[in-house]
């Protein structure tokens, strides 16, 4: 009787077991990838915004200090986003009719508000507060990223619960002196540039991280990474 | 003869062997593989399909509908949180066990008679581990979710609960329908090579061919394939008590009263086997009618298994008693004691009496030979405890849970349409998978029946002796 | 963005942050926007369930048939929810990695943003809410212009802080879907202007005839602004006439002290000052009693047995919280109390001749033992005569100006209502009527049956029939017009709260649908229609101002919410002399049965009928929810084999109607009780068809008692009771989760209660033994704990309104209620021991016990309920996949779990209401008591930011807050400081079920109560056993 199955078929047979192992690992590391790209996160991504608002111009150009607009960052929840009026009280002295501006003044003068994408969206299960990671010196480019080089802004994070706890679990890894939590030029110790505080001087972010903690008074890990601290 | 099976058998049970004269080689092999090959199909068995898929169907429509509303399309609330879904978990891994406990356990006993009925027991095993594992991801508020049981690296950086005995069953369940799987399909082998070889039709000699994996009964490959086979029996063999001791652990580690007692490992498993016995009769009395397999599958076969089953029930009945026990002793003010009192008499008490007449008081009959081996009586009194089994769950989950400490958060639970619906729906996909089991593949495992004709018994011999050994050496 | 939002509801359980960013727009929040989404869905999709339940006779048939099998799939079946969250459900399934991606959102700012706004920062305004005329002062938060909850006024005397279920629901109501959204006119839409043209013409027909055929008819008003202006009104139409009428008036109060002292007085009561308490069936620690809010911290402030506690007698004909906290409870039927009151008075030596009793002698001896430092206190429901012998017995034993005080009566214009209403009527039989205005009230559905006020007023010919109202009710469907009116949120006015200070109440959000106030609707009778209802309060308010400089004055008493020093000061009254003359009474002969009637303790005469929160809200004694059950006597019931659920007929003078009864432990034999206010037939979806119209035999002769003949039927009704089980004596042993014992047994063993359960060692455990004061684990060293003092607690129920009121807590409906899946995460089980018909009865608040060896956590296969360093108990809802373990594995059963999708999604509306600091649960997911762990965030935040500790008692929780009685006290158990860990440190402090060593950081301090010894023995033998049985 002749045989079904051709010889060269034994080959492919164990050539298949080695295929699964293979594929099955591709699919999870895709998967794995997949999860943490831009297309899920928007992380580097710009969305359409009625005004195409410069950061790097306002902030690094004419350097205005993040609080001019952002006013209840170190008092509230949320960091707000300014108000017409904020926009208006430069806006009505220069660059009065340049085309760009005419949503804003339009928004002025009807009353109508204007209507942005959010960029650094978290879950709404998550709740944020700005006012305490201020406080604790967290620095604003410590999340935001360069904003002060941002012709057009985007989230440059992923806002990730890994993401988050990453400094959760060592915030000693980011801190900085509170005094330079608005400074975009700010640079973690290095044995060039050394970092004072409390007159002394740190040359690297470890021990620097370690002085901050104690002196603001950083909770445990164990109480910043209980559920509650973000999720009610 | 040291390894005559008969002598494996007691005195009075000589006259009826565990495979009848008057069979060789050829005529087993012919016998078990026409029906898959040659043997018509029936109308019958064609109408069976069709109603039991029916079923199926209805199955689907419930889960459906279940992910479209919530669980609470189901009877359960607050404080009985857990209703049919649970209950039948645990019952159909319950009835898995047979399986194992038959091909593995019984093999590694040498216990020659398993020979004639293990390959249906595991399949029947598969079946009914289908079935239990669809209730932990359905049950569950939001099923597409239930990968979080898993342990995956994920974006939350944030594991399973380890402590949780719901994560042990996972393990424990996913591993034991593994094991069970390969453990079937490695004894499948040498008889999936002997349908491809008698096998007409080109295309199907073609798929059995491929599932043979290019068997040719070489001795290197009856070495490597005893080796194997007691490896996996090896493994499977604590699985058997394992996973339902943790499935007990879903009780037996929480506060609640009716839960909370150590009794559960055991008395689970022995009622796990059990019912799987019962529901092996179930399935092997009609079938060895229906295609005469009287001469392979013989009243010894159910003489033997009413025995397990007389055996595994004053178990449970033990198990029953210490609980009453337990709970007099904790006193008649202990929290124990009520639960007891109120399965007696509280709103369930009949559930719970039926239960001791289903599962205590009808299987006592087995002590009479002569019921032990008449096919009828047994399928009747299989289906018993099988209810009976049943019951024990729905006691242990619903009357734990709907009085426990406080008073004013007593409650009652009413199944639903839904919560039937499932559960006969379950049904309906084990039969049908046993009927299409019966069909495609030997449900008697012709190449261990070839064993047990007197011819093979010097070869058997020979082989057995090696395993036989390693076995020693395995338990020392 | 329906998909959007349904794919992202059903994956991740998130509260709509999308709406506080639309609601930063414009000034307060667009309301433009608002109103269209509110027109874009078509209301009756939402609750679909209830609305079943109101509609269709095929709904309570199939409760009969095969309740509750499959009743689950009632709720919103075909529905537009219903296929929402299928489309959410099977989207979620499409994709597992989708639904972790986030929709897009927007951010919408202020053009110009008000300076005092603080984005995310709530802020709290005063204001004041009305019930039957009375007002009760409370702060209202505001989150984004949006009010998402409403505080007492701490600063009130009336409140001092805390607030009542009627004031927090008050909250639902103004954001109820169902109201009443723009003037009609024949059942068409119309304008406010429109109708000022039309009134105008009408009123000028009016003025020629000096307002001849016009009349008024208000519910009870206290405001003086609205006072003066009516008074105006009928200066303007001198003939017209101004009827006042609501159903459940307090005319035997008004006629009892002219009975007694020959005018309208208002009778306060002293209690901190009261050592011995005497209740003639007056229920002054429920809710709807004026004051009660005061009346029960008084009262709660003397049960400290360390202390010199007070003693209360209740004699009473209905089972009432009140009746529950009695030392000694005498169950007579209503019409017996006279008697009792004429015998107390006549054992006190005020003449008469006296019944004598056990009881009464006890009572008598005790109040001559304390004359002038005891009182008497008379039921509204009570006849004028029980009024006048409790003035009268207060007078004689001198507890006039001490624990009782007389003032000027806090309704503008007291007047019979019933008899005001019977005028009215007979004007419109006579056709005297052309201009009819109905401001406020509902007559056509609580008007007394005898009255016909539908017919009549269908009949009158009056030419102009105006209904003012928040929903376009019963009464509106008779009337060519309708205003819809302004909720007392939206719009300026005033009112006196029960001592008579006067408490603004300003608006905290633009008029939903453009409501107009009853100030502005009276003025446009005046032909003043361009006046606003804030120039209309403030020009009032100018000519009272004492002050020179209003403008800061006005600022300064809007800013409190009350205008200082405007308390009544006590007025001098002396009683008539002699007793007053015996009347009488109608005793129920063999035949017939007496019949009280009373108003639901929820739903109030039913104008909370279409408020959910109340509907679910579980009545004090019954906990029941949803119905009117008519409550008979175990013994009633035992003699004639009624049941529970079973239907009778009551017939009263020719009239009948269907009700369920429900046996009552502890009411009175031959006596049925029923409670107004259901069965209403125009109030909206939620309202509409619930429970049974008790007004339908009700007479305006006999408004709160009379006799019936009452038949069974041979049909049952479902009855939806949240605690089946009432009593802590199982089958086997008395399970000791209250514990409760006599002041006697407290001298002598002042730990009674912790010895009635073992409690295993701090290190019996296999659990990690958390030291929570160790810095290095928890390093601020909070741990949050709470206590509830079961002897102040008076089963208010303020703490679950207020609970399902700060945490977005869903109604479940009916049908889900009777299958055991009602939300309240906190709740108050109500115990009986003892003799069923005067049983011993107690209420234990259960909320989460945060139990430091939580059951539940270890338990959940995916971590999403954990502890926090802090002592709590996490609950984490969007790690929760739902397999409900922790739930079987709660001992004290307070978890609570989403088994359909319970939260309304859709509503625009019920967005707006919602606390944006708490999660909105979705499908599937456990939900529980956290502590209100927002809050305690906030205040951590703040701390740290301030670089201070936590101040004790800076944290409340939603529930310690709205404690009239100051049961509950939360707070950090690691601070011995901490008023709660000094409570913790009592003798009677225990913690439920210790034995199971789950350590709960929620313990109890066991209820001791001080018996009369005269009379010690023969009651309380429930409780002594109980004692006993630890």
């Amino acid at each position: 009787m002749a045989q079904i199955f051709h010889r060269s078929i034994n080959l492919y047979s164990k050539a298949s077991i080695v295929a699964v192992v293979l594929l099955g690992g591709a699919a999870f590391a895709g998967l794995f990838a997949f999860e943490r790209s831009p297309y899920i996160t928007y992380q580097g991504v710009t969305k359409p915004q009625p005004v195409p608002f410069s950061h790097q111009h306002h902030v690094a150009g004419l350097g205005i200090d993040c609080r001019y607009c952002h006013t209840t960052v170190e008092t509230s929840n949320y960091a707000s986003i300014p108000p017409t009026k904020t926009c208006m009280n430069c806006h009505s002295q220069i660059w009065t009719n340049a085309a760009l501006l005419e949503p804003v003044r339009d928004s002025y003068r009807s009353g109508r508000s204007l209507v942005w994408s959010k960029l650094n969206d978290l879950p709404d299960y998550v709740y944020f507060n700005h006012s305490i990671h201020i406080n604790k010196g967290v620095g604003c480019n410590t999340c935001h990223g360069p904003v002060d080089k941002m012709p057009l802004m985007y989230a440059a994070s992923t806002l990730q619960m890994e993401w988050c706890l990453d400094c959760h679990r060592a915030p000693e890894k980011y801190l900085r002196p509170r005094d330079e939590v608005f400074n975009m030029e700010y640079k973690q110790p290095a044995n060039g540039e050394p970092v004072s505080f409390d007159g002394k001087d740190y040359t690297d972010q470890k021990t620097l991280g370690m002085a901050l903690v104690a002196k603001y008074h950083l909770r445990n890990v164990t109480d910043i990474t209980s559920c509650s601290t973000c999720h009610r | 003869m040291s390894t005559d099976p008969t002598i494996a058998l007691a005195e009075e049970d000589r006259e009826i062997p565990v495979l009848e004269p008057g069979h060789d080689m050829a005529s087993v092999t012919a016998k078990i593989s026409d029906i898959v090959l040659e043997r018509p199909l029936s109308i019958a068995w064609v109408a069976g399909v069709m109603f039991c898929s029916g079923i199926v169907l209805m199955l689907g429509t419930a889960v459906t509908y279940l992910f479209f509303k919530g669980t609470g399309i189901w009877g359960i609330n607050i404080p009985v949180g857990w209703g049919f879904a649970i209950v039948n978990f645990v019952w159909w891994i319950g009835i898995g066990h047979a399986g194992t406990l038959i091909s593995a356990i019984l093999h590694l006993l040498r216990q020659s008679w398993r020979n004639s009925i293990n390959r249906f027991a595991e399949a029947m095993t598969l079946f009914a581990v289908m079935c239990a594992g669809l209730f932990p991801l359905i049950h569950t508020g939001r099923p597409w979710l239930a990968y979080w049981m898993f342990p995956i690296p994920n974006t939350m950086s944030y594991w399973p609960q380890f402590r949780s005995p719901l994560l042990w069953d996972v393990f424990a369940v996913s591993t034991y329908g593994t094991i069970s799987l390969v453990f079937w399909y490695t004894g499948l082998i040498p008889d999936l090579a002997t349908l491809r070889d008698r096998a007409s039709n080109k295309y199907i000699r073609l798929i059995y061919g491929a599932l043979a994996m290019g068997w040719r009964g070489e001795a290197r490959h009856w070495e490597r394939y005893e080796s194997a086979y007691l490896l996996l029996a090896g493994l499977s063999t604590p699985l058997v008590l394992s996973v339902h001791t943790v499935v007990s652990f879903d009780f037996a580690i929480s506060i609640m009263p009716g839960w909370h007692t150590t009794v559960f490992p055991p008395y689970f498993v022995a009622g796990a086997i059990y019912s799987g016995f019962a529901m092996v009769l179930i399935l092997v009395i009609p079938v060895r009618a229906v295609y005469n397999l009287r001469d392979m599958i013989t009243e010894k076969h159910l003489d033997i298994a009413a025995k397990v089953m007389l055996a595994t029930g004053l178990i449970v009945a033990y198990g029953y008693i210490l609980e009453i026990y337990m709970a007099w002793y904790a006193g008649p003010k202990s929290i124990d004691w009520f639960t007891v009192h109120n399965r007696f008499f509280g709103p369930y008490a009949g559930p719970y009496w039926m239960l001791w007449v289903c599962n205590i008081i009808t299987p006592q009959v087995l002590w009479i030979k002569s019921i032990r081996r008449s096919p009828v009586l047994l399928f009747l009194i299989s289906l018993v405890v099988l209810g009976g089994m049943w019951l024990e769950r729905f006691v242990i989950i619903i009357l734990s849970l709907h009085r426990d400490f406080v008073p004013s958060s007593w409650g009652m639970y009413y199944p639903t349409k839904w919560d039937w619906m499932t559960y006969i729906g379950t049904l309906g996909l084990f039969t049908t998978m046993i009927f299409l089991f019966c069909r495609v593949l030997p449900m008697i495992s012709i190449f261990e029946i070839r064993m047990l004709l007197p011819e093979s018994h010097v070869k058997h011999a020979a082989e057995s002796h090696a395993p036989a050994a390693q076995l020693e050496g395995k338990h020392l | 963005m329906a998909p959007e939002n349904t794919k992202r509801e059903d994956t991740c359980p998130g509260k709509k942050k999308t709406l506080d960013v639309q609601s930063l727009d414009a000034k307060a929040l667009d309301l433009a926007a608002v109103r269209e989404e509110i027109a874009s869905t078509s209301g009756p999709e939402y609750w679909r369930s209830l609305e079943e339940l109101a509609g269709s006779d095929e709904f309570r048939e199939m409760m009969h048939r095969e309740f509750p099998k499959g009743a689950s799939e009632w709720l919103d079946s075909f529905s537009r929810r219903g296929f929402l969250q299928t489309m959410g459900a099977s989207l979620a399934l499409a994709g597992m990695t989708a639904c972790t991606r986030q929709p897009l959102e927007q951010i919408v700012p202020y053009v110009r943003q008000p300076e005092d706004m603080i984005p995310g920062r709530p802020q709290f305004y005063a204001s004041a809410t009305t019930l039957g005329g009375y007002a009760s002062p409370v702060l209202v938060e505001s989150h984004m212009g949006r009010p998402t909850k409403i505080e007492g006024n701490p600063d009130h005397p009336a409140s001092l802080g805390a607030s009542d279920i009627f004031a927090q629901a008050s909250l639902l109501n103004m954001y109820d879907p169902d109201r009443s959204q723009t003037p009609v006119y024949l059942g068409e839409t119309r304008s406010w202007k429109n109708f000022v043209d039309q009134i105008r013409t009408r009123m000028a027909g009016q003025r020629a005839v000096e307002g001849e055929g016009f009349r008024l008819l208000t519910g009870p008003i206290s405001s003086p602004t609205l006072a003066n202006q009516i008074q105006a009104l009928l200066k303007m139409y001198p003939k017209a006439k101004w009827h006042q009428y609501s159903p459940l008036h307090r005319d035997n109060v008004l006629a009892g002290s002219m009975l007694a002292f020959g005018q309208a007085v208002e009778t306060q009561y002293r209690l901190e000052a009261a050592d011995v308490i005497l209740s003639l069936d007056a229920d002054f620690l429920s809710p709807s009693f004026p004051g009660s809010a005061r009346y029960t911290h008084d009262y709660a402030a003397r049960r400290n047995p360390d202390a010199a506690m007070n003693r209360l007698y209740v004699v009473e004909s209905v089972p009432s919280p009140t009746g529950v906290k009695a030392e000694h409870r005498l169950s007579l039927r209503a019409s017996e109390v006279e008697g009792f009151a004429r015998s107390l008075a006549a054992s006190l030596g005020l003449g008469g001749n006296a019944a004598d009793s056990h009881f009464l002698r006890a009572v008598a001896d005790d109040f001559k033992a304390h004359a002038g430092s005891c009182v008497v206190i008379a039921g509204e429901q009570q006849s004028p005569e029980v009024h006048a012998l409790a003035h009268a017995i207060n007078a004689h034993l001198g507890n006039v100006g001490k624990t009782v005080v007389y003032t000027e009566t806090v309704l503008a214009n007291p007047v019979d209502q019933t008899a005001s209403l019977r005028d009215l009527t007979q004007d419109l039989r006579e056709k005297k009527v052309d201009v009819l205005v109905i401001l406020d009230a509902n007559p056509v559905y609580d008007a007394p049956a005898d009255l016909n006020f539908a017919d009549v007023v269908l009949n009158s010919g009056a030419g102009l029939r105006l209904h003012y109202g928040l929903h376009q009710n019963e009464t509106a469907e008779l009337c060519q017009w309708h205003v819809n009116a302004a909720h007392s949120l939206e719009a300026w006015s005033d009112g006196r709260t029960y001592d008579g200070s006067v408490c603004i109440i300003q608006p905290l959000i633009a008029p939903l649908y453009d409501g107009k106030s009853a100030h502005e609707l009276v003025a446009a009778l005046m032909g003043q229609s361009t006046l606003t209802g804030h120039d209309i309060l403030r020009s009032y308010w100018q000519g009272q101002a004492k002050s020179a400089d209003f403008e800061t004055w006005w600022r300064k008493t809007v800013h409190d919410g009350f205008v200082a020093g405007t308390a009544h000061p006590a007025k001098a009254v002396t009683p008539k002399a002699g007793l007053p003359p015996l009347k009488a009474a109608a005793a129920a002969d063999a035949s017939t049965i007496e019949v009280s009637f009373r108003g639901d303790p929820a739903i109030y005469d039913g104008s909370f009928a279409n408020n959910g929160w109340m509907q679910e809200l579980p009545k004090p004694m019954s906990k029941m929810t949803w119905d009117n059950p008519g409550w008979i006597g175990p013994a009633y019931a035992a003699r004639t084999g009624l049941k529970s659920e079973d239907m009778v007929t009551l017939e009263i003078a020719g009239r009948s109607v269907q009700v369920p009864v429900w046996i009552q432990a502890g009411h009175p034999d031959n006596a049925i009780t029923v409670f107004l206010g259901y069965g209403r037939r125009r109030v909206g979806r939620v309202g509409n068809g619930a429970g049974f119209n008790l007004y339908a035999v009700r007479s305006s002769d006999a408004p709160w008692r009379t006799t019936a003949k009452i038949t069974p039927l041979a049909q049952t009704y479902k009855l939806a009771s949240t605690q089946g089980y009432q009593t802590i004596e199982t089958a086997t042993i008395t399970r000791p989760v209250i514990r409760e014992g006599s002041l006697a047994e407290y001298k002598k063993k002042p730990n009674f209660a912790q010895e009635m359960e073992d409690t295993p060692e701090r290190n019996v455990t296999l659990y990690p033994n958390v030291d929570y004061s160790d810095p290095n684990y928890n390093k601020l060293g909070y741990a949050w704990g709470m206590t509830v003092d079961l002897g102040a607690c008076v089963g208010c129920n303020a703490c679950m309104i207020a609970c399902h009121s700060e945490n977005n807590i869903p109604v479940v409906g009916k049908p889900q209620v009777v299958v055991g899946r009602h939300m309240h995460w906190i709740r108050v089980d109500a115990y009986y021991q003892g003799d069923r018909d005067n049983p011993s009865a107690s209420f234990q608040p259960v909320p989460c016990m945060q139990c430091e060896n939580a059951p539940c956590e270890l338990v959940c296969p995916v971590g999403a309920t954990v502890h926090s360093s802090e002592g709590l108990n996490d609950m984490v809802y969007n790690r929760c996949i739902g397999t409900r373990y922790c739930s079987n594995n709660c001992p004290y059963k307070v978890r609570r779990f989403n088994f359909l999708l319970f939260q309304d999604w859709e509503t625009p509306q019920f967005k707006m209401m919602r606390n944006p600091d708490v999660s909105i649960r979705s499908r599937g997911v456990m939900e529980k008591c956290t502590y209100c762990v927002q809050r305690i965030t906030v205040a951590r935040i703040d701390s740290e930011r301030e670089e201070r500790a936590i101040r004790d008692g800076e944290i409340q929780t939603a529930c310690q807050q709205a404690c009239p009685s100051n049961a509950i006290v939360f707070g950090n158990v690691n601070d011995p400081q901490s008023k709660v860990s000094k409570l913790k440190a009592q003798a009677r402090n225990y913690s439920m079920l210790a034995e199971l060593n789950t350590r709960p950081r929620t313990t109890y301090l066991a209820e001791v109560r001080n018996p009369n010894s005269q009379l010690e023995s023969a009651e309380h033998a429930g409780v002594d056993s109980a004692v006993e049985q630890g």
